[in-house]
């Protein structure tokens, strides 16, 4: 956090080059692999934490019924702590980086859509609905399916990737129209 | 490292406190890729998807091959087990149909979301708690959803070298190739359009 002045060492820099973070995430799947015998993942766990928070709305006992999360219930176990890493992860690199702030209404957004709060995370909430929904039938998300699946050759892991940029492509076209190139970042 | 080179595929993952810190420092170290790497950003996320932003690819690509190379060579050592996930095909592309609206409706993935929440973002946290949302949904549609939708094109848990015939090495140095000659296009694509 000293010497603002000189060149940012690689710790404050708020980008690091993609290429180099994404060789970064390959050799955390290789240490993920050999020190946990388990893919890299986010809504395996995450799923339980669902069943965990709708506990106290829907009762208890529907929860320990259900046969999903029978399957998946919440455990301080090591997939739900990975979740806790990825967000003190966040956190450590927005504070080194002097990038920390409180974002309510995306640019992209608010260049099509408009200001209003209320939208944008009414938005943001359905739009989290889809992707936990569409993950869970895909049986993993970008990180299981689209990177974990995919290192392995997994025909499913391939085709979620597949899938999820036509549809994304086709979503955005619809949304947001084609890219201006002055838009977002 | 004696303790580390005795870790094989054969012997238990670390268990234990110890197994605890690990998990929160492999997470860590994710997320703080994801935040560095820009993904943690609602607008790399969306323009990737209009073509005007290629962080997304070129990180996942990368990722792909590099931990894919490592991945097979451990395994091929008798150091790691594949994870394979059945390839329920039906579900699979429904499931990244839906994943992909909701990623542009979003501008986040469940990971990049946590890592954005963590960096300030509100909205990425809204995405959260709709997340947590849908995996209750998800779960008690789930009856119906493994009696009709998922046995529909449920190859078990396949690989491409096992449908094809081509071992995995040439796979990967078909990736590896084909990924360059993508970051190369890309790269030129970036130069003519900034220019």
């Amino acid at each position: 956090m000293s010497s603002p002045e000189s060149t940012p060492c690689l710790l404050q820099r708020a980008r690091w080059n993609p290429y180099g973070v994404g060789a970064g995430i390959g050799l955390l799947c290789w240490a993920v692999f050999y020190f946990v015998d388990k893919p890299l993942g986010v809504t395996t766990a995450l799923t339980g934490l669902a069943g965990a928070c709708a506990s106290p709305l829907v009762g208890g006992d529907v929860i320990t019924a259900n046969a999903y999360f029978k399957q998946h219930g919440f455990k301080w176990d090591y997939g739900m702590l990975f979740l806790g890493g990825i967000g003190l992860g966040g956190l450590l690199s927005a504070l080194l980086a002097r990038s920390w702030r409180v974002e309510t209404v995306p640019e992209v957004w608010r260049a099509r859509f408009g200001p209003s709060t209320a939208r944008s995370l009414g938005a943001a909430f359905l739009g989290g609905v889809l992707i936990m929904f569409g993950a869970r039938l895909a049986d993993g998300c970008t990180s299981g399916n689209g990177i974990s699946g995919s290192l392995q050759l997994a025909v499913g892991g391939w085709t979620f990737f597949l899938t999820l940029f036509a549809s994304g492509i086709a979503t955005c076209l619809v949304l947001f129209g084609r890219g201006r190139k002055e838009s977002g970042s | 490292m004696s303790a580390l080179v005795s870790l094989g595929a054969a012997v238990p993952p670390i268990t234990g406190p110890s197994a605890l810190v690990t998990a929160v420092l492999l997470g860590l170290v994710f997320g703080f890729l994801l935040h560095r790497g820009g993904v943690a950003c609602h607008a790399v996320i969306v323009n990737q998807f209009r073509f005007s932003d290629f962080t997304v690819l070129k990180i996942m690509l990368t990722a792909i091959v590099v931990g894919g190379i490592g991945v097979l060579a451990l395994n091929s050592a008798g150091l790691a087990n594949y994870h394979i996930k059945a390839a329920n095909l039906l579900g699979v592309v429904l499931g990244g149909g839906v994943f992909g609206i909701g990623m542009v409706v979003l501008g986040y993935c469940p990971g990049t979301a946590i890592a954005a929440a963590a960096g300030g973002s509100v909205h990425a946290l809204a995405g959260l708690a709709g997340a947590l949302l849908g995996g209750v949904l998800y779960a008690f549609s789930f009856p119906w959803i493994s009696a009709k939708i998922l046995p529909i094109g449920a190859l078990g848990k396949v690989r491409l070298p096992d449908v094809t015939g081509v071992p995995a090495w040439v796979w990967f140095a078909g990736l590896a190739i084909g990924a360059v000659v993508i970051f190369r296009l890309i790269e030129r694509h970036e130069r003519s359009s900034s220019s």
